[in-house]
């Protein structure tokens, strides 16, 4: 399970990646998005990795958590990176659109007027 | 426990709250914000003297003890940057008065200035890796609308380059934040400090530390990572430039301090020579870049650029005098560098335009100006006794000590490449005659030349009381690299290993 989910890290990295080189500002925030998924799961990867009925929580009758429960910590750091880039990227597409309805062009390259001297 | 280090988070938190529901109410809301980075700013002082009475202030939130919960610590450099921050926001609302129209504020401009400060006072008082990606979101979202509101054509096209660039630099910071919990399996600062020290795969942790220098390296702007902050620092309002031409991208620069300084000491040891290099290139470029330009804020927004690479100096140094000059000079440069934004702004803002060709004769028209523009581009220039010649000179003989010669040439020749910067600006917005008929131009009132004021008098009395800002931003940077102290301060006597064995994992 461990090698799958690296595989699927290192392809969306890739792909973020990619995307975000090329020139349409559609294709850069899908990039972004690409990248956050990747970076979010490469997070879930740190934890002790993805192991069958081992759940993050603990009976509150048990008392201690046994040895062999998950690592709630890269559970709650997830989320929490999920949560934030949820937020951001969603700033990001309305700044975009706008940008869109400005420029009249999806282009980043005609994205150019603070740039010239 | 030093339960109040929370008072300066709460406060802009609960003010930029009320101030978003009554954001109608202008007189209210400028009250609110007036008085809420007043009590930052107080702070802030009380915290100076009481760090250098009783040296650091730990809490933990939530009561949980240290390396489980989220350490809050405030150190010298914690309260340097609390303070200045204060004060650069305070200033930034007074000049915000004069020159922020009614439709802005009611777009929340004032609450998201707070909520700003409560991002940034956040990034410098945490103790924990994850939690500081946490203050660096906020004080990036809040940063993205100030950035963008207004919603021009050139304010959308800067902003969208500067947020997608800050999003990647985060990203890069998340990554490195999860493969460090991999690697040491905490994110406590003081614990990672203890812990690295002792790891025996070395170069896992070098790739690791190559991803917080890229990320906080973007957001610093150092070469080369810098190109979103000339392609947007200069399309906002002036306000919002002064504030973040002075801040930002020196949370960056705390946050490489703070990092590289504490949790990775012997990465830094090792990643010095590319740290110098990178400097070096980076006060080259900016310096570079700006002679290019021919537009005020241009020009000021490069010289940013070049800049950060001395504060970059300071830690590539690695030394504890590198380091307190490093701090002397952020400190200087985070004055003076928003108060040539406030000076320069305020011309364009009386000119109506920024351009260089189409500016002129402000220096008979408002001596006041001038004379205060002088003042704070000599203080960036480096004329003693103004507060730059200290930073540079503690960098210099740092250097010197260290036989990095050539690093310090470049830093030595760059001054003077600044210098001509700053003489340019002088001479065709103050010095030549002016483009237009200047007759009918509005004077310089006290709301656009006070904020400048308060700033030019900090860094002169920066530059005449040399002496203790010298000693303060020692003993701040002997913080920074003290991890025993830290250690004991957070977990207590037996460090955060003995104590996450006693309670059995």
């Amino acid at each position: 399970m461990t090698l799958i989910l690296s595989l699927v890290v290192g392809t969306l990295f890739a792909g973020g990646i990619y995307l975000m080189l090329r020139r349409s500002v559609v294709k850069l925030i899908l990039g972004l998005v690409l990248l956050s998924h990747g970076a979010n799961l490469l997070l879930f990867l740190m934890g002790d990795g993805l192991i069958k009925a081992r759940p993050p929580f603990v009976k509150p009758e048990a008392g201690v958590a046994p040895p062999d429960s998950a690592d709630p910590l890269i559970q709650a750091l997830i989320l929490t990176a999920i949560v934030i880039s949820f937020g951001l990227l969603t700033f990001v597409m309305a700044l975009a659109y706008r940008a869109d309805q400005a420029v009249e062009s999806d282009d980043l390259d005609a994205m150019t007027s603070t740039d010239r001297l | 426990m030093a339960h109040h280090l929370f008072l300066p988070l709460i406060v802009p938190l609960l003010s930029a709250s009320v101030a978003t529901i009554i954001v109608r109410q202008h007189g209210w809301v400028r009250v609110i914000a007036v008085a809420a980075t007043l009590f930052n700013l107080g702070y802030g002082a009380w915290l100076l003297v009481t760090i250098a009475a009783t040296g650091r202030q730990v809490t933990q939130a939530a009561g949980w003890s240290a390396p489980f919960g989220i350490t809050l610590v405030a150190d010298g450099l914690s309260a340097i940057m609390l303070v200045l921050t204060a004060l650069l926001t305070l200033v930034t609302i007074g000049y915000s008065f004069a020159t922020v129209d009614a439709r802005q504020e009611r777009f929340y401009y004032y609450p998201l200035l707070l909520l700003l400060l409560f991002g940034c006072s956040g990034a410098f008082l945490t103790g924990d890796l994850f939690n500081l990606y946490v203050w660096f979101e906020i004080l990036l979202v809040a940063s993205f609308g100030l950035i963008t509101l207004g919603g021009s054509r050139g304010q959308l096209e800067g902003g969208l380059k500067y947020v997608v660039l800050n999003l990647f630099g985060s990203l890069c910071f998340l990554v490195g934040a999860g493969l460090l919990y991999g690697v040491a399996g905490t994110l406590n600062m003081a614990h990672l400090a203890e812990r690295l020290s002792t790891i025996q795969d070395a170069s896992l942790v070098t790739a690791v530390a190559g991803f917080f220098l890229v990320a906080f390296g973007s957001k610093a702007g150092l070469a080369p990572l810098f190109f979103w902050l000339p392609t947007s620092y200069h399309t906002p309002n002036i306000a919002v430039t002064a504030l973040f031409g002075g801040l930002l991208t020196k949370v960056g620069i705390y946050a490489l301090y703070r990092v590289f300084g504490t949790v990775f000491q012997s990465e830094l040891a090792r990643l010095a020579p590319l740290i110098l290099v990178v400097a070096g290139v980076t006060m080259v470029v900016g310096v570079i870049g700006a002679m290019a330009q021919v537009n005020v804020r241009r020009i000021l927004a490069f010289h940013i650029v070049s800049q950060v690479g001395y504060m970059a100096m300071g830690l590539g140094l690695v030394s504890v005098a590198g380091m307190t000059a490093g701090i002397l000079f952020m400190a200087h440069n985070i004055v003076v560098k928003t108060a040539l934004f406030l000076i320069g702004g305020a011309a364009e803002h009386l000119t109506g335009t920024g351009e260089l060709k189409q500016m002129g004769g402000m220096a008979r028209r408002e001596p006041m100006l001038a004379l205060l523009w002088l003042l704070a581009s000599f203080a960036l220039v480096g004329v003693p006794p103004l507060s730059g010649f200290f930073g540079k000179l503690g960098l210099i003989q740092a250097g010197l000590a260290q036989e990095q010669w050539l690093i310090v040439g470049v830093a030595a020749t760059v001054s003077l490449f600044t210098l001509f910067s700053m003489l340019k600006i002088w001479n065709e917005v103050f010095w030549k005659k002016a483009y237009s008929d200047l007759s009918a131009m509005p004077r310089a009132g006290v709301g656009l030349l006070a904020p400048a004021a308060v700033l030019v008098a900090v860094s002169i009395a920066m530059g005449i009381g040399a002496a203790p800002t010298l000693e303060y931003s020692a003993l701040a940077a002997e913080q920074v690299f003290d991890t025993a102290s830290l250690v004991r301060d957070v977990c207590g006597p037996n460090g955060c290993e003995a104590v996450e064995l006693a309670v059995g994992r």
